[in-house]
């Protein structure tokens, strides 16, 4: 097999590794980062401390003397589904609806992109936010609020795709031979528009991310006791001027991960796509 | 000139719709806004009433057709929560937003412009490389995230490091409260003020400008034409500023519009971690208390930013690029 060149290799080992600590340091710290701790010892401890318990504390503890480095790492799983989960599915919505539009065509079509287009007129983070109000707050309704408002970029882009590879001789060619219409989309058309789809999706879950963190800072997403990096950020803030650390800690774990998606989108961009892909994500 | 009325005519079919969705979406959410609006004690005849008075109980195509025959007489409706017209409430607020956007926009267009134009006329080298890696970094912070970093270095930072008093930035609302100055004095506080909010705007904005600036410049780069520059002697600032940049115009006049969500969507949080009364706050307020009215209101003004920099952008560029006029 084919080793991944370093452009692809580099943010893909960052994110495995983030996942990896995910799923293992809240499993293998002493507390559970869910609960407080020894509040009168062990509040407000600056980062690379160790307590008087003999615990060390890497990224400092906050008010209730939780370790803020198991619960980054416990946020870490919530933000990341959330995040990957809500790339994929209004990926996978967007290229339903955007195949069917540029394939169908007509009154479907023209139905299907004013839809898009007026949604992609509203900025994403205000029609998120009035879904998210108007819905109870929860990690299932970040999830739809983020397919329903995510899916019309990609539908764009691979309606574009298909209205150019629908006149293309190889699909007259599987006509021709005698193929239905829905084995010619789903065998021959499909696979040729998706590389700008695929890009679009590896950069929608760093926008996912931080959509998702914006939402929970305002305490309309992940809900507390379960840690998520918006809603540490947001137990954080009272605190600045105290303890920053409370706060910028988890917003350090955020940005790597959202940079490591946005390299690896980017190199992706250079193998399966042209400049196709839509600029500048909506941003928390 | 047929042209520009059609985009117009387009523009405004598709404001029409944007508000159409908003008006459903908020009806079609669960949970009724008087539960909010009662005082504890109330009836649910009382609650009835109101109800009625606010003319929540007609059927939805009723609602519908009021809302949108008050809509053509400029009328966006009460206020459930503040008891003013919407008109009023967003009156007060955009004027806040509009200054804070504008100045962030112009300084985020010349950083950004000038960040990428530098990286793609040294591409590969070191510095480009390291520029790519800040500009993503900053371009991956939460606005809020970095607010809050700013807010620690002038509140936490200052006290440890030691800061000059006039380095000691205000990190909260658009003026001292304890001040009663005017005129200048006034005006001096305010900037004051709005260092903070606007860096943290402007670091965002500029971030993923730049990113974008430096494909555009790049891909400019490798033409013809700029080696044919190259051979006739011109200077290095004459080759980019003459002719990468003039062609570089059209694709970053796109962006400028393709970057005013990002601006507005980051506003709403910076408007809230500074404390400063724009609309990010008022659609915040609004959001938490379920007023329709004031969320459809603010949800309308988003949006016709949104729509009328495309326009603006659409129209404008066959002035910057010759090819293009029909």
């Amino acid at each position: 097999m084919r080793l991944p060149r370093r452009d692809v290799a580099v943010p893909m080992a960052l994110l495995v590794l983030l996942a990896l600590g995910a799923i293992a340091v809240p499993l293998l710290s002493a507390d559970d980062p869910r609960t407080m701790g020894d509040v009168v010892v062990q509040r407000f401890l600056p980062p690379f401390t160790t307590d008087q318990h003999g615990a060390f504390h890497l990224l400092g503890t906050d008010r209730f003397g939780r370790d803020i480095f198991a619960r980054t790492m416990l946020a870490a799983r919530i933000s990341l589904v959330i995040g990957v989960l809500g790339s994929l599915l209004a990926g996978a919505v967007g290229i339903a609806l955007g195949a069917l539009s540029g394939w169908r065509g007509g009154v479907l079509d023209r139905l299907l992109m004013g839809a898009a287009d007026a949604l992609l007129a509203i900025p994403r983070l205000i029609l998120l936010l009035v879904c998210a109000a108007l819905w109870r707050p929860g990690t299932l309704t970040v999830v739809a609020v983020l397919v329903a408002t995510g899916w019309m970029a990609v539908a764009r882009l691979v309606r574009a795709e298909v209205l150019g590879i629908r006149t293309r001789p190889f699909v007259e060619g599987a006509a021709a031979l005698g193929a239905r219409p829905a084995r010619i989309l789903w065998r021959h058309v499909l696979p040729n528009a998706l590389g700008s789809a695929i890009v679009a999706m590896t950069l929608g879950v760093g926008g996912a991310i931080l959509l998702e963190s914006g939402l929970s800072f305002l305490g309309l997403g992940v809900q507390p006791p379960q840690p998520s990096w918006g809603n540490m950020i947001a137990d954080g803030r009272d605190a600045i001027v105290l303890a920053p650390w409370v706060a910028l800690a988890p917003g350090l774990a955020l940005i790597v991960t959202v940079v490591a998606s946005t390299f690896l989108g980017d190199a992706l961009r250079d193998r399966l796509a042209g400049e196709s892909v839509a600029p500048l994500r909506d941003r928390a | 000139m047929r042209n520009v009325v059609s985009r117009l005519a387009s523009s405004a079919i598709l404001f029409w719709i944007v508000l159409t969705i908003t008006f459903l979406l908020a009806r079609a959410a669960p949970g009724d806004p008087t539960t909010l609006l009662v005082p504890p004690g109330a009836s649910a005849a009382d609650q009835a009433r109101l109800r009625t008075e606010l003319g929540l109980d007609a059927p939805l195509a009723v609602q519908y057709a009021r809302w949108a025959g008050r809509l053509f007489k400029g009328d966006l409706g009460e206020s459930f929560a503040r008891r003013a017209p919407v008109r009023t409430v967003l009156a007060e607020a955009i004027p806040v937003s509009a200054g804070l956007g504008a100045v962030s926009l112009a300084l985020t267009f010349i950083l950004g412009i000038a960040v990428g134009m530098y990286q793609a006329a040294r591409r590969g080298t070191l510095s480009d490389r390291a520029l790519t890696i800040a500009t993503t970094t900053v371009y991956a912070a939460p606005s809020f995230w970095l607010a809050l970093a700013l807010i620690a270095t002038f509140t936490y930072g200052a006290a440890r490091w030691g800061f000059p008093a006039s380095l000691r930035l205000p990190a909260f609302g658009m003026r001292d409260p304890a001040s009663d100055a005017t005129g200048l004095a006034a005006l001096g506080d305010l900037a004051r003020h709005a260092v903070l909010p606007v860096i943290t705007l402007t670091a965002i904005g500029a971030a993923g400008i730049a990113r974008y600036a430096r494909t555009i410049g790049a891909d400019l780069v490798s033409q013809d034409f700029v080696r044919t520059a190259r051979a006739k002697g011109a200077t290095r600032p004459r080759i980019y500023l003459r002719h990468v940049l003039a062609n570089a115009w059209p694709p970053l006049v796109v962006l400028l519009a393709l970057a005013i969500p990002g601006l507005l969507a980051g506003s709403v949080f910076v408007e809230g971690v500074f404390a400063w009364p724009g609309m990010g706050r008022v659609t915040l307020a609004a959001v938490a208390a379920r007023d329709y009215p004031v969320i459809l209101g603010a949800t309308a003004v988003y949006a016709a930013a949104v729509i009328l920099a495309n326009l603006a952008a659409d129209l404008a560029l066959p002035m910057l690029d010759p090819r293009r006029r029909a």
